[in-house]
């Protein structure tokens, strides 16, 4: 556990950071206390948007409560610090110091964050009237009624819903249109950073696309930073400019979108690639990821996907992988011809020369060998994993 | 051949005051066996009505029913013959599975209701876990759904489906609720147990991406109409209908990476929200092209539903566009 903190001294520190985590562990407490984020380090830079992918369960959303403070018992941040760095300068914010008033008023304020179920997440009883002017009220007493209406209009219509709707409730609206004012309120009084959990995941692609549009048209003109959660890769590589894809409560491996998404590093981005076919890519044999996560009750020897990964080799087993940058470029490719067989290719990007490539695999320990990347055989299987 | 066959199928839902909501509107199609027909659209086009409806769950307002080539009667003998070969495989394996009861129990009924003798009973059921991967079946028979991974859950409503040996598989969304890396395994498993049993399978799915990997043919829905059908990848890789063309645009692919703002994007594609109340109904109007609202190239004639044309060899679309005397209009 000790070595994992080293991963401190990796994390760039020169660019402009508007929210850093530094080492933040959550546990869901219990008889067998869950370990749903294990000592996870990130920065967010101004105006950036982050993109955190991974599957049901390896504790991205937990991540997104852990940032904004927003865990219930039986989660407890156990461990790290969250700091806020204010755009005005002055002193960083410790989230985890911040007692009950000023984390009222730092909540929504500073950060804010669009749910997941945001068709619930709206109060079924109320109007959005009443809604968006408790939000502005809570913040700011001093706001007549009718600054909080005319407001109040004016995200409605930034987010493309007609301001006659803000006398309408929730059940009146489309899924979609649920989803823009859950989008509206998040942004009502202009935050730094807007943390967006699954926003798109429950609507149709057409609907997706619209809302994606509406959030990357308003953040071009508002200039907040965003994290954006999902488990649809292909979408992320799209909207984001880094990723962080997260397996077991950690983060495996980070790096631009642009590039990771034609050559990821770690197995299991290679697996999430593969797990969303493209539309108009050829059509080929498709694998997914054989196997499931781990129970995270459980002490975890060695690396985490290990057990599910076709390029496991004697240290996975033993030695947790530390997150820095990958040294080999190497690329795993599934077969197409023969889908148990794995192999590794020499990588088309040379991920040394990409400043912040950060992986947790020991394939990337090291240089691959020789014999690994002989010149006359480009392609060295690796093992053949029976796939069912 | 074909082994179902839908013909001028329509289902209307009661509204209030008499009115009528038409979810599915003259819809023919056929399912032949050893292929997946891709049944793609929004949410209320009419999907899972089609879907429904061919399990018998539902009846049809009219539109008639053939198995392999014979009427399909309303008679419960027949109603029993048809979901003996008609089976269905919902989307959410969590509600679709009984708590209560063991994995062997769900098995147990359906062969039981369609005659396996009971001497064989237990060896069937290990089968047919062995058959969707399901391994070691003797200890998968005896655990509760809440023990199995979602995952683990739809392979076990698959195996009941296959439990009376049926020709036809009626697959609503079978994966939308599964986590992204289990899907392409239980979608590779559908593959499999139809290559494998000479299956039809229907995959009804809002994901454009998978029915372009796991169909044969693809049906496009807009509002209970059909309104483009054709091979999969003449379907998606030369979209002739305007919903179509806006489906594939949407998508996420690694074609359009790093150009959120793509050239053709929603908006621009006439994909406005349609707020207004007045606005809404009138866009469900039952006459007409149900896209001209949202069409970026309404023409007056759209008033009138188009014919169903052919721009290809199998690809037929349901537009005015396509139809010669009206292009340049």
């Amino acid at each position: 556990m000790k070595l994992e903190t080293e991963v401190d001294q990796h994390v760039s520190t020169s660019h402009d950071v508007v929210l850093r985590a530094r080492n933040v562990t959550v546990e869901y407490g219990g008889e067998m206390p869950t370990r749903a984020v294990r000592n996870v380090s990130i920065d967010l830079r101004r105006g950036e948007i982050l993109g955190i992918a991974g599957e049901s369960g390896c504790g991205k959303s937990t991540l997104a409560f852990a940032l904004t403070r927003l865990l219930r018992p039986p989660a407890t941040m156990v461990g790290g610090t969250v700091e806020f760095l204010p755009s005005s300068g002055g002193a960083p914010i410790d989230l985890m110091a911040l007692g009950p008033r000023e984390l009222r008023a730092f909540r929504w304020s500073k950060i804010s964050m669009v749910f997941q179920a945001a068709m619930n997440s709206l109060n079924p009883v109320t109007s959005l009237r009443r809604q968006f002017s408790d939000m502005f009220l809570a913040h700011d007493p001093s706001m007549t009624s009718d600054e909080c209406e005319q407001r109040s209009c004016e995200l409605l219509e930034m987010v493309g819903i007609k301001s006659e709707r803000l006398n309408g409730f929730a059940f009146e609206l489309s899924g979609g249109m649920r989803q823009r004012v859950g989008i509206a309120m998040a942004l009502a009084l202009r935050p730094e950073v807007v943390i967006m959990d699954e926003p798109t995941t429950a609507l149709d692609v057409v609907v997706q696309r619209d809302i994606l549009e509406e959030i990357f048209g308003i953040r071009e003109q508002l200039g907040f930073s965003i994290i954006f959660i999902t488990h649809d890769l292909p979408m992320l590589v799209e909207v984001s400019d880094r990723l962080a894809i997260m397996y077991a409560g950690e983060i495996v491996e980070t790096a631009p979108s642009t590039l990771i998404g034609d050559d990821p590093a770690h197995p299991y981005t290679m697996g999430l690639q593969n797990s969303c076919p493209d539309l108009r890519g050829e059509r080929a044999p498709l694998v997914g990821i054989p196997g499931s996560p781990p129970d995270l009750r459980f002490r975890i020897k060695g690396c985490s996907f290990a057990p599910r990964c076709a390029f496991a080799f004697a240290p996975c087993h033993e030695v947790h992988p530390l997150l820095t940058t990958p040294m080999g470029s190497v690329r795993g490719v599934v077969d197409a011809g023969n889908p148990s067989l794995v192999k590794i290719r020499p990588s088309s990007v040379d991920r040394l020369a990409v400043d912040e490539w950060r992986v947790a695999c020991h394939l990337h320990d090291a240089l691959p060998s020789e014999a690994e990347m002989s010149h006359d055989s480009e392609e060295v299987a690796v093992t053949g994993v029976e796939r069912s | 051949m074909s082994v179902l066959e839908v013909r001028n199928l329509s289902i209307e839902f009661a509204q209030h005051r008499g009115k009528k909501f038409r979810a599915v509107d003259n819809v023919s199609f056929s399912l032949e066996a050893g292929r997946t027909l891709a049944l793609v659209g929004e949410s209320g086009s009419g999907k899972s009505t089609i879907a429904r409806t061919l399990s018998r769950l539902m009846s049809p307002t009219s539109g008639e029913l053939f198995l392999h080539g014979e009427k399909v009667g309303r008679r419960g003998s027949a109603t029993r013959t048809y979901r003996r070969s008609v089976q269905m495989v919902f989307q959410d394996p969590f509600a679709s599975l009984n708590p209560a009861f063991s994995v062997d129990h769900h098995l147990r009924r359906p062969l039981a209701i369609h005659g396996q003798k009971k001497a064989g009973m237990t060896d069937a059921i290990h089968n047919l876990l062995r058959s969707v991967n399901l391994t070691p079946a003797e200890v998968i028979a005896n655990k509760f759904p809440h023990e199995l991974s979602g995952g683990q859950r739809q392979r076990v409503a698959i195996a009941r489906a296959l439990a009376p040996q049926p020709e036809v598989i009626l697959a609503d969304e079978p994966v939308s609720m599964l986590d992204v890396s289990v899907r392409l395994e239980i979608l590779n498993l559908l593959e499999s147990i139809k290559r494998d049993r000479n299956l039809a399978i229907l995959y009804i799915t809002h994901d454009l991406a998978t029915a372009r990997h796991f169909s044969d043919e693809i049906l496009v829905m807009f509002r209970g109409e059909i309104v483009e059908r054709g091979r999969t990848d003449d379907v998606i890789l030369a979209p002739a209908h305007p919903y179509t063309k806006l489906l594939a645009n949407s998508v996420p692919s690694r074609s359009t990476k790093g150009k959120v703002v793509a050239a053709t994007t929603a908006r621009e594609m006439g994909n406005e929200v349609i707020a207004d109340d007045a606005e809404r109904s009138e866009s469900f109007a039952t006459t007409g092209c149900p896209f001209r609202y949202r069409c970026p190239s309404a023409m007056d004639i759209c008033r009138d539903l188009p014919e169903e044309v052919s721009v290809g060899d199998s690809h037929r679309v349901r537009c005015w566009l396509h139809i010669p005397a009206h292009r340049e209009k």
